[in-house]
């Protein structure tokens, strides 16, 4: 019953987004075009990758708010490892990505070790890593990177923007994993029933850690992808991303409370929210009256899916 | 002689007790305040200047909004819930009043008017929470995205300048204490005897603390989590009036990330996250030891652009000392 309501919200979810999708289209010719989707993608890999991982950790009844600072430390670190400690720049990004995925298990560690809640760990990090990164960039920018660089988040492969297939790749890799390994059925387990988890013999305090990295890792690569598409570091970067991520990760189906979600349903909740912006914009809605209307999708969304499940279920 | 040796024993005793009392019930607002006094104690020896009487007015009452809408998030978190919204709110509220006070409608009004669409809209949100089961978090994830989109899209980012001097309340003072001070004080102490004393105050404990068992003992769970969450609007009206009137103009905007500093300063006040416990004295302690420490990392002369890794580092340090504190009392019961 519990896969036949996930199955519900998904199908409502795509059913919503076919919708947005045809009414943008008959709305301005400009939306439904091979170039505009594709520069789309572009747009919201960051985010995408940010609330693939996000999924997991909601799923287990935990969230992480530090995420957007990850990503304004690691594009900073990448800078100053780059141009200020003088590693070659492939060597540059491996050492930031491994220090945002580091700053992903410091979270694990306050989370499992000192048995902080997850909400106040995230959100003392938050504000941790992003003094960090103000202190260290010294609101310096680091810019004139090598033009292979740029591949990245500007360039394409087989016709499609390079981020889109690591976007695409990694939704692909978490889904399976999520749904199909005894590690994701363990992330299921903890988020339905942590002390019963426990019992059964479950790995609570490692998957929660694991997952915590995977989602700094995410971040990190994340900080990669936008330093490569606009070009330049700020410590302000990313600043905000967790919320518009959490919004795509509940949009999607998962619960806040654990136990239950999928990547698809992230995804299609990614699609739809990047589809309104743009198909708005192209309206003619500016972007604050955009920002509105997803606040209202979200809580309509959930409150009619709420609704079918309860009259599903009795 | 014999009184003496019986009597002494005995009040050691009952000291002991106090002070265990205390520290059982009001530990965290006991760390929070050691915390302001070592730090006062520390900045003052390296630099003396930061104990005058302008500097400290200047600290306590800039922050004094963040303390009085900490004090209506508290009574939601108490319930097990959150609001993520509350600062987009505050720069809605804060533009209505604006807007009021320079198209001519009497002073009272732009003051009272933020307090009241506070209130109706917290209610709505209560509604959704209480009423349609949709958890408080995502509500106000909604509500955040309306807000913050409703407010650029009204002003178009427009600053309110020309405020009528009536209207500055926050610039006042009255017997010679200011305004925000004078608010932060008499709202923390009534919230908190109210929540003591009141039939209704202890339900919000009741609510947080075991929902079932507060439906169990008829109180209305529904109802008053649609009440609490009209009383943190009315507080969001109150900020939202504090932080309008201390400039001269109104922006469109608030400081960035501000809901999450209200929600940090309820949580190190010794608020649980998971409902059911704390008071408002330490939300409010917790946003003075905030406002000062952003104040002494300057006179102490850190770099400005080091001042939020070190805030960052000092809130880790208090959440994690609230964990050792509480493990260690877990441990001494067990």
């Amino acid at each position: 019953m519990n896969y036949r309501a996930l199955l519900r919200h998904e199908t409502f979810l795509a059913v919503l987004l076919a919708i947005v999708l045809v009414v943008l289209a008959w709305q301005s010719d400009r939306f439904f075009t091979v170039a505009n989707l594709l520069n789309q993608g572009r747009l919201m890999t960051e985010i995408g990758l940010i609330a693939i991982a996000m999924t997991f950790v909601i799923a287990t009844g935990g969230i992480d708010l530090s995420v957007g600072s990850i990503l304004g430390l690691v594009a900073i670190l990448l800078g100053v490892f780059w141009q200020n400690v003088g590693l070659p720049l492939p060597l540059a990004i491996v050492a930031a990505i491994a220090a945002g995925t580091l700053a992903g298990l410091f979270n694990g560690l306050i989370i499992t070790r000192f048995k902080v809640p997850p909400l106040i760990a995230t959100l003392a990090t938050l504000a941790l890593y992003r003094g960090l990164a103000e202190g260290i960039s010294q609101a310096r920018s680091v810019r004139g990177y090598p033009e292979w660089f740029y591949v990245l988040g500007q360039g394409e492969v087989l016709g499609i923007p390079t981020q889109l297939w690591i976007l695409l790749i990694g939704a692909l890799i978490a889904s399976i994993i999520l749904a199909y390994t005894r590690w994701g059925r363990t992330v299921y387990a903890i988020g339905s029933n942590e002390v019963a988890s426990r019992f059964s013999g479950l790995q609570v305090e490692k998957t929660k850690i694991a997952l915590y990295m995977a989602s700094g890792f995410a971040a990190s690569v994340a900080a990669v992808i936008f330093v490569s598409r606009v070009s330049t570091t700020r410590s302000d970067m990313g600043t905000g991303i967790e919320l518009d991520a959490i919004t795509a990760v509940v949009l999607g189906g998962t619960s806040i409370f654990g136990g239950r979600g999928t990547v698809l349903g992230t995804f299609i909740g990614l699609c739809l929210i990047q589809a309104l912006k743009n198909g708005l914009s192209l309206a003619g809605v500016k972007g604050d009256g955009t920002i509105m209307l997803i606040g209202a999708v979200l809580i309509l969304a959930i409150l009619i899916s709420n609704v079918f499940e309860r009259s599903g279920s009795r | 002689m014999m009184s003496e040796a019986v009597a002494q024993p005995a009040r050691r005793l009952r000291r002991q007790n106090f002070a265990q009392r205390l520290f059982a019930e009001y530990g965290q607002e006991l760390v929070v305040l050691a915390a302001i006094a070592v730090l006062f104690v520390v900045v003052t020896l390296v630099n003396p200047r930061f104990v005058n009487p302008n500097n400290l007015v200047t600290i306590f009452s800039g922050n004094a909004y963040i303390a009085v809408a900490a004090i209506g998030m508290a009574m939601v978190i108490m319930t097990g819930n959150i609001d993520v919204s509350v600062g987009a709110l505050i720069g809605v509220l804060a533009t209505i009043a604006g807007t009021l006070a320079v198209s001519g409608y009497p002073i009272w009004v732009a003051l009272v008017a933020p307090m009241f669409v506070g209130m109706a809209i917290n209610a709505v949100i209560g509604v959704l929470v209480a009423y349609a089961r949709i958890p408080a978090i995502v509500v106000t994830l909604g509500a955040l995205s309306i807000l913050r989109g409703g407010l650029i899209s009204v002003t178009g980012g427009t600053w309110i300048t020309d405020l009528p001097p009536d209207f500055l309340i926050a610039q006042k003072r009255f017997l010679s204490v200011p305004v925000p001070l004078l608010f932060m004080i008499v709202l923390t102490v009534l919230a908190f005897l109210w929540m003591r004393y009141t039939a209704f105050g202890r339900s919000i404990y009741a609510i947080g603390g075991n929902r079932e068992a507060a439906v169990a003992t008829g109180i209305p769970v529904e109802r008053r989590l649609v009440t609490v969450f009209a009383i943190h609007g009315a507080f969001a009206g109150i900020a939202a009036i504090l932080f309008a009137t201390q400039l001269q103009v109104i922006q469109s905007t608030v400081p960035p990330n501000l809901e999450l500093t209200i929600i940090t300063a309820t949580v190190i006040g010794g608020v649980s996250i998971l409902g059911g416990s704390g008071t408002v004295i330490g939300s409010t302690l917790a946003t003075i030891l905030f406002a000062t420490i952003g104040s002494a990392l300057i006179f102490v002369n850190v770099s400005a652009y080091w001042l939020r890794a070190v805030i960052g580092l000092l809130i880790l340090a208090t959440v994690l000392a609230d964990m050792w504190r509480r493990h260690g009392r877990n441990g001494a019961a067990a």
